[in-house]
């Protein structure tokens, strides 16, 4: 059950809280962050390594004269908190003198309370032996092919504990918990190399325990990944073309990620991540015009509180509370990811996306769980029955889209053939590419919750410095019209 | 709510100052001690102590600035040949203990390793350790930092645009200690200046500076190339994509290097058969020679790996020709070999990597280049590149920041960026000509130098719409 704070962790937020606004500051917070993280790599059924590794600090963010500073320690004592809120306000000060908007922040109610991801089995409390063992035999099924050049396999799991307190009053503490697997076969034969990974080349993650890990049925779908590697070498290159093309939710997840969840990020879309990530087609006068970024089967939603979600949580890194945002309904454009600073300039209130990676970041918006909706109707294998003649793509292998998130292209892993209303043989190394509202306005169909998954990632790249960010993708499967695929020479 | 992982009481608790390399040293030295009491047959400690800091602009001002404390151990911890790798930020005493026990624990319950080549011995180093750490870097403020940046704001305004960017100022310790016998310990720095300015008629220029001293940097210079370019891309047209002839600027051949330091040139690549490296085999245009060099002032200099391995000089291509790679003690084992200084820190299933690759200079100016063009395409950056294909090294990516059409050696006007899928081993066998002048950039991991370089064909596979 849930423990009050230590008194110890009270004074050291207080500490930073009242030297900061002692010394100018109009709003502070602080967030104490503790975070552990374990990972197993086995490569070709070889422990590579098994590391832990623990860190802990904080951070003080402040606000003087409409401008911001930040400072972070890994040393949690009063002295040091004095000293980096201090920093952090005489950072500010620099900040303002090349300011030329004063930052004006969205009037939330404080935030009081605590929240824990529901885990049944706790991944670190479950015996080191067990889970390399349950790697190892995942890691050997991907090697039943004797033309399996080499095999990867991983297991991670992270835990955060995190305070947040800020100069209005609010005090929250929370403690996150996700887990992921994942097994990759390569089969190689002269120039061509073939991988194929299950759930997902870096890693299928949820935020959940070791249960999580126990249910992806890993040995049987790693036989059938290093089968598929090997038989990868001797299938025909992707045909170059525009057809139809299904994406597996393995593949529709990254498709969601790169086109609706970064694009909606109000940070870019204000141009705060041009020098780096980039910024946005969806600017906000696209909001105002309500603009059709897809078909009406589109709906993608933003939603802090779906279970399961890398991007779950109590509260935002600002205090703000988890919810669900639509981003886009029915097609029509109809809202961003957005934090305290930025959704009062389109005359919304926050929706709770800003994320820091650890304590020594500031929080950014980031992805929380974007999602697909489902749509009642048809599965996936009714989408494949529906189409005569296609592709259906799975399992991400590259992906790459433009500074404003328009044009893309992506590899997966494998295709399959769709022939009158059947899956047959497989193409090595197919892409798609397109601009991102001309696909998703060819979406012609959606699998229904029967199908639906929540799937993530836990690297998503960000920021200077930079930050990687868990973020979820809840997703089925989705049939294109018209997309061009086969691209490049081969 | 779960039981964190440290001691609540731990606030307030008391940890040595870790101010200088040899400081850092003691505490490596005492950790690694502790493990070897702790029943680690072997051990290796490194230790990291960093003070950064960035300052960020857009739309031409300040809009996320931050300063970090923070220190690592990381503990790479033997029994036999089973391997364990902790790490923690916390070394008062009750951290030290938690982390060799917890290590001891994991090592026992993890699998033997038939290939564990033991920890790295001592290697000489080839000379003396470069001088990789400035005052200017270490000493930098937020004054510092903003002066710097509204002196590109200036330069911005006075052109008509906005200005995107950051400015990062970092001082680092590192210490490695091993029982083997390794001793390493050093001061590093390192600063970038990078701005994208942008256009209200749509153009986009970007500039970039990285060295180890901060005071270096000339603000205002690259202020002045952004906007010039900037304003030199407004109102792009389409272009068709197609095969074109290109000259690369500088910040797009960092990602020639990167991904081809990637999926080429470290060992384990080549090891695991994924790599297009085969030593003697010509791949590139003889005008195409790529050292990894970490005593090169220019780059970020930096005297031994996160193995306490003195850096080596590695040729890794000549004149076109495969010649070495990069390894580090892993690899190196497997190869029969020594390593080359080229780990990173442990766990690291990425293996070595090449951090300081310098490529040679050409002797070619900035003009000459863009005059052997006939129509070509003149590149100022990439965006989000990514592999398609490792062992062909086909790569794909968007153009970025001022993109334009050459014809007859003269420059026509920006495009609109373009989309490429293209063999970046092919790209070396078209290279053509290369600058004279080369730059320090920052890449994936590390600093690389490098010059603009003539490419006879590049692949561009689609566009976008700006």
């Amino acid at each position: 059950m849930l423990r009050s704070p230590a008194p110890q962790m009270r004074d050291l937020t207080d500490r930073a809280l009242d030297t900061a606004t002692q010394q100018g500051a109009g709003y502070a917070d602080v967030r104490v962050v503790r975070r552990r993280d374990e990972s197993i790599a086995v490569k070709s059924g070889h422990v590579e390594g098994v590391a832990m590794g623990e860190t802990e600090g904080f951070g003080v963010r402040v606000l003087v004269d409409g401008a911001w500073g930040f400072a972070a320690s890994d040393r949690l004592d009063l002295t040091e908190a004095e000293r980096a809120a201090a920093l952090a306000v005489r950072i500010a000060r620099a900040s303002a003198t090349a300011l030329r908007r004063r930052v004006e922040l969205d009037d939330r109610p404080p935030a009081h309370g605590s929240y824990e991801t529901p885990v049944e089995e706790d991944p670190f409390k479950v015996p080191l032996e067990t889970k390399l063992a349950d790697l190892l035999a995942a890691d050997a099924a991907a090697r039943r092919s004797e033309r399996v050049a080499f095999t990867e396999s991983m297991y991670a799991a992270q835990r955060e504990w995190k305070t947040f307190a800020a100069s209005d009053g609010s005090f929250t503490e929370q403690v996150l918990t996700s887990v992921g697997t994942a097994v990759e076969a390569n089969a190689i034969e002269g120039d061509e190399l073939q991988r194929r990974s299950y759930p997902d080349a870096g890693g299928g993650f949820r935020a959940a325990g070791y249960e999580y890990v126990r249910g992806l049925d890993m040995v049987d779908q790693a036989a059938q990944a290093g089968e598929e590697a090997v038989a990868l070498l001797s299938a025909p290159q992707c045909p170059a073309g525009v057809t139809t093309i299904i994406l597996d939710p393995s593949q529709l997840y990254m498709q969601v990620h790169e086109s609706c969840g970064h694009p909606s990020e109000l940070d870019r879309a204000f141009g705060t991540e041009a020098s780096y990530a980039g910024t946005s087609f969806l600017t906000p006068d696209k909001l105002e015009s309500r603009f059709r970024y897809g078909s009406d089967l589109v709906t993608i939603v933003a939603d802090a509180t779906a279970p399961g979600g890398l991007g779950t949580f109590g509260w935002d890194d600002e205090g703000v509370a988890a919810q669900a945002v639509p981003l886009v309904q029915n097609g029509i454009f109809s809202g961003y990811l957005s934090s305290r600073e930025t959704a009062p300039r389109i005359g919304r209130r926050s929706g709770g996306a800003m994320r820091a990676d650890g304590w020594n970041r500031i929080p950014l918006i980031r992805m929380t769980n974007v999602s697909l909706l489902p749509v009642p109707g048809m599965t996936i294998d009714d989408i494949v029955a529906d189409t005569d003649e296609g592709l259906y793509l799975a399992y991400n292998r590259s992906w790459s889209i433009d500074d404003r998130r328009l044009n893309f292209q992506f590899a997966t892993e494998v295709a399959y053939e769709i022939k009158n209303g059947k899956r047959g043989r497989l193409f090595k190394n197919p892409t798609y590419t397109g601009i991102t509202y001309e696909l998703w306005r060819s979406c012609d169909a959606v699998a229904d919750a029967s199908d639906w998954v929540m799937l993530g990632t836990p690297n998503c790249g960000k920021g200077e410095p930079s930050q990687s960010a868990r973020v979820g993708h809840g997703v089925s499967a989705a049939r294109f019209r018209n997309v061009q695929v086969g691209v490049g020479k081969w | 709510m779960s039981q964190g992982p440290g001691d609540p009481a731990a606030v307030g608790g008391a940890e040595p100052a870790v101010d200088s390399p040899e400081a850092a040293l003691a505490v490596a030295e005492e950790v690694l001690e502790r493990a070897l009491r702790g029943g680690a047959t072997e051990a290796e400690v490194l230790l990291t102590a960093e003070d950064s800091a960035l300052t960020r602009f857009a739309n031409s001002e300040i809009h996320q600035n931050v300063a970090e404390r923070s220190l690592e151990v990381n503990l790479r911890f033997v029994v036999g040949s089973r391997v364990a790798v902790i790490g923690t930020d916390r070394i008062d005493p009750s951290g030290l203990r938690n982390l060799v026990g917890r290590a001891a624990t994991i090592a026992r319950s993890c699998e033997a390793r038939p290939d564990w080549p033991g920890l790295p011995a001592p290697q000489p180093a080839p000379g003396r350790a470069p001088v990789a750490w400035a005052a200017g870097t270490a000493e930098a403020s937020p004054e510092f930092r903003a002066e710097a940046v509204r002196e590109i704001i200036a330069e911005a305004d006075t052109a008509g645009v906005l200005a995107f960017g950051s400015f990062s100022t970092d001082s680092e310790i590192i210490a490695v200690a091993s029982s083997t016998g390794i001793r390493a310990a050093a001061r590093r720095s390192a600063s970038q200046l990078l701005t994208v300015h942008t256009s209200p008629d749509g153009g986009n220029g970007y500039a970039e500076a990285v060295a180890m001293d901060a005071t270096t940097i000339d603000a205002r210079a690259l202020g002045r190339e952004a906007a010039a370019k900037a304003r030199a891309s407004d109102n792009p047209v389409d272009l068709p994509p197609g095969d074109y002839p290109v000259v690369l600027e500088e910040y797009a051949v960092v990602d020639l290097n990167d991904m081809l330091g990637y999926v080429g040139f470290s060992a384990l690549a080549v090891q695991e058969e994924r790599s297009f490296f085969e030593p003697g085999k010509r791949v590139g245009s003889e005008l195409v020679t790529i050292v990894d060099d970490a005593t090169d002032p220019v780059g970020l200099p930096t005297g031994f790996d996160y193995e306490g391995i003195p850096k080596q000089r590695v040729t890794m291509l000549e004149a076109g020709v495969c010649r070495d790679l990069v390894y580090d003690s892993a690899t190196a084992a497997r190869a029969g070999r020594t390593s080359t200084g080229h780990g990173l820190p442990a766990p690291n299933p990425w293996g070595p990597f090449p951090l300081n690759a310098v490529w040679s200079a050409g002797d070619a100016s900035r003009d000459e280049l863009i005059g052997g063009l006939d129509r070509g395409l003149l590149v100022t950056r990439f965006h989000y590149t990514n592999v398609v294909h490792p062992k062909l090294a086909i790569v794909t990516g968007m153009t970025r920041d001022g993109t334009f059409l050459v014809e007859g050696g003269r420059l026509v006007g920006p495009v609109r960026n373009l989309r490429f899928t293209q063999s970046y081993v092919d790209a070396l066998a078209a290279v053509r000509a290369g600058g004279r002048e080369r730059r320090a950039l920052r890449g994936m991991l590390g600093a690389t130098v490098v010059p603009a370089l003539r490419l006879e064909a590049w692949t561009f596979t689609g566009a976008t719409q700006h």
